[in-house]
């Protein structure tokens, strides 16, 4: 096995991307994602990167908008308001299909809402956050050595699908510090070869091609839409090829929570208090959150009677169990929000709550 | 070994963010499974600043804690806000250089560490809070005295390196 | 016969769809020229603004992207970090660059990015339908000025020149016109001292043209240079407001 490095998941994501042959870099300070911007800033000249500290995060995500369309393999990262800002961006980089990697150190919402972990962001993520029709290709990890891992794949299919791909943390995953064993240096990609690997990119045209345009205005609306179908079919091979998923103890669960990144974990330990008090409890634990893997709730047997998704938010990704479940059992939410972590004794108390009161009736509550 | 669960918490400026990361460096080359949690906020200076590490032979589930085996308080907020989630049986570390007063606690081991007193018997008050993971370290054994100079080693580089030796002795300032 | 004009290379065989009496083609053909005259056409990266000349990729013949509004200073900058020997520049609008860009080109110049800005005020929002710009005269009639501006609600017109000049990494800043054939050639050399700013790399280079919007200020081709002239020229004063010593 490789070393392993004890690293603050923030500086963590800086190195993997680094060593994921990553060389752009444009930021903007938000609690809690500093140290990522700040790892960037010592780091990347050093690797022979570049690094913008942008003047907001409209101007870093545009940043990359132009630095990918250059050919250049890109990293961006903010947390919830920053990210909000970032929409832009992203939904001009889904059209024009260029990829980008982003790290979303999510906080308490809305508004400015808190600096302490939450997971409000699972519309924004997984249902679009800007204008128009795309998506976002969505991780969520649980640990910091998933994390890196996970950055290391998001460049792989950022690339592959030619769409932004966020890796969706939380200011927990953020700010811990863990053993990670990285990924080997990548070489980056030299800048006399971006023409061979993205013909497509803004390169200058050296009077040997017709000029490259990458554009997302189309005025007649055919075009458009055509466009749209275009690479709408990326989206549909992604939902068979991407979606992942970790099941845990789902034989003979009487209850199935979802939760996923660092909630997960606090679940796992209320499986073992449950277990304490006669319930056997499961995980369902998406790895992507867009597309969802809906595939998960097939493992789900007969002893199960209800579904709990446990989040950091009001019952967002609800709505993607409601579909996973599509009826079979009752599906209900606990949740703390507003950068209120939750424990693992209080998870138990509600789902064994919840199955004595009787308030899983069919019907989500 | 059980699973170790310790709080360590003080104002910010006390180097108690540190100290919880010396420990976790220590238990990550004992190749043990491990996780360091800050609390984190605007008050860089004077505010509270706390972290959990957590080490165990098995993969960590949450990284929160509510039952600490261990808490070590630097000052009375500190002392307040955590020393109730102590299991019965673990081990309570009082900065006594700044909490004054009995604050033991039935069913739990009570440990007063002079802190700054001992540490100016090194001629060095800076390493205050090496007393206390000193003293933690003695009583918890969480990781062993070779993996915490590697850590210090590893932490202490370059223009620091000459900290490790302090360091190392106030490890022992503390004899309880 | 000896050629005395020859349509440059760098605008394709495109038929321009600005309205009739617009400068855009001008401005369009002064870059190009420049650039082919330069030896730069290969070696170009243009990024197009929101506003009419969202569409400029149509017919200048470099590769190009399109923006946002107001951030094409963001994107060229991210390009130049990825092709620092590029020609990279930004072509922009008032409304684009002077209201919503503000920050992004502001902060462009702040950090003395080393491309070139292309500002075409024409006091106006061309292509939403006329709207005023903070570029709009006092008094000027717009659709959303319908009694002429007003400076007690809208303030005075935004001089974006002189302000830029305030920043240090904006080394090279000036201010032409399109309104006749001796302005024209004056603001060629204008393009010319900007690209050779950008490829000595000494920092940000911003040319502000003064240009005509026939259609939404409600004149014709020739009473807009005209009113150009007499009222932009009166409150945006032509000339330099900074020049680097490498370039003089």
């Amino acid at each position: 096995m490789k070393e392993k490095v004890l690293m603050k998941g923030n500086e963590a994501f800086g190195e993997t991307a680094i060593r994921c042959g990553c060389r752009f870099y444009f930021g903007y300070p938000i609690t809690p994602q500093n140290e990522l911007t700040e790892y960037m800033s010592a780091n990347l000249k050093k690797a022979g990167g570049e690094f913008i500290q942008a003047e907001s995060e409209l101007a870093a995500v545009n940043m990359a908008y132009g630095a990918a369309c250059s050919g250049g393999r890109v990293l961006i990262s903010s947390s919830s308001p920053g990210i909000a800002l970032m929409q832009e961006g992203l939904s001009f980089m889904c059209s024009v299909q260029v990829p980008l990697v982003v790290i979303n150190v999510s906080r308490g919402g809305p508004g400015v809402g808190s600096i302490q972990p939450g997971q409000a962001d699972y519309y924004q993520a997984t249902r679009g956050g800007g204008n128009g029709d795309y998506h976002l290709i969505v991780y969520a990890p649980s640990s910091i050595q998933e994390a890196s891992d996970t950055i290391v794949k998001a460049y792989d299919v950022a690339e592959k699908y030619r769409n932004p791909v966020m890796v969706l943390a939380d200011g927990m995953l953020g700010q811990m510090m863990e053993p990670v064993s990285l990924p080997e240096m990548k070489e980056a990609l030299a800048e006399e070869d971006i023409p061979k690997v993205k013909p497509w990119a803004l390169v200058g045209h050296k009077d040997q091609r017709p000029h490259n345009v990458i554009k997302s205005l189309y005025l007649q609306t055919e075009q458009l839409e055509e466009t749209i179908n275009g690479y709408w079919g990326k989206y549909e091979t992604a939902k068979k090829e991407l979606p992942e998923y970790e099941a845990y103890n789902l034989d003979g669960a009487e209850v199935v929570m979802v939760a996923y990144g660092s909630t997960s974990r606090i679940v796992l330990e209320a499986i073992d208090l449950l277990a304490e008090s006669g319930i056997k409890a499961g995980l369902i634990r998406p790895i992507t959150l867009w597309p969802f893997p809906y595939n998960a709730f097939d493992k789900i047997g007969s002893s199960t009677k209800a579904v709990v998704s446990v989040e950091l938010s009001k019952g967002q990704m609800l709505d993607d169990i409601l579909i996973g479940s599509n009826g079979r059992w009752p599906a209900a939410v606990v949740s703390r929000t507003g950068g209120v972590l939750i424990y693992p004794q209080e998870v138990a108390d509600r789902v064994k709550e919840l199955l004595e009161g009787g308030k899983l009736n069919g019907k989500s509550v | 070994m059980s699973t170790h669960k310790i709080i360590i918490a003080g104002f910010g400026g006390q180097g108690v963010l540190l100290i919880g990361q010396l420990m976790a460096y220590a238990a990550m080359m004992e190749g043990k499974e491990v996780t360091w949690m800050p609390s984190y906020g605007p008050e860089m200076r004077g505010g509270t600043a706390n972290c959990t590490v957590i080490v165990s032979e098995k993969k960590i589930a949450s990284p929160l804690v509510t039952q600490a085996t261990a808490v070590a308080a630097m000052n009375g907020p500190s002392l307040e806000k955590f020393k109730d989630l102590i299991v019965p049986g673990g081990d309570l570390f009082i900065n006594t250089s700044i909490i004054t007063g009995d604050h033991g606690k039935e069913g739990v081991n009570t440990h007063n560490v002079d802190c700054m007193g001992l540490a100016a018997e090194l001629e060095n008050t800076k390493v205050a809070n090496m007393v206390m993971l000193g003293a933690i370290y003695q009583v918890t054994s969480v990781v062993s005295e070779d993996s915490l100079r590697a850590a210090m080693e590893k932490t202490f580089s370059g223009g620091k390196a000459k900290l490790v030796d302090i360091n190392m002795k106030a490890l022992y300032a503390w004899k309880g | 016969m000896e050629k005395v004009f020859e349509y440059t290379r760098g605008m394709l065989d495109v038929k321009l769809t600005y309205c009739p009496g617009c400068t855009h083609g001008i401005a369009h053909r002064l870059i190009m020229e420049t650039l082919d005259e330069r030896g730069l056409l290969g070696d170009a990266i243009g990024v197009a603004p929101i506003g009419c000349s969202i569409t400029s990729h149509r017919y200048l013949n470099v590769d190009m992207c399109e923006s946002a509004h107001g951030r094409a200073p963001a994107i060229a900058s991210g390009i130049k970090r990825v092709h620092p020997n590029a020609a990279v520049f930004t072509y922009q609008g008032d409304g684009d660059l002077a209201s919503i860009g503000t920050a992004e080109i502001v902060h462009a110049a702040h950090r003395g990015e080393k491309f070139c800005t292309f500002f075409i005020n024409n006091a106006i929002y061309g292509m939403t339908g006329g709207q005023m710009a903070p570029t709009t005269l006092v008094g000027q009639k717009t659709t959303t000025t319908r009694e002429g501006r007003s400076e007690a609600a809208c303030g005075k017109p935004l001089r974006i020149s002189e302000m830029l000049a305030t920043i240090s990494g904006a080394v090279y800043v000036e201010r032409v016109s399109l309104d006749s054939p001796a302005n024209v050639r004056k603001a060629k050399k204008a393009v010319h001292k900007a690209f050779e700013v950008q490829e000595k790399k000494l920092g940000f280079a911003f040319v502000e043209m003064l240009s005509t919007c026939p259609t939404n200020w409600g004149l014709s081709p020739v009473a807009s240079l005209e009113w150009l002239r007499s009222n932009m020229m009166q409150y945006y004063p032509l000339g330099v407001f900074r020049n680097p010593e490498e370039v003089m």
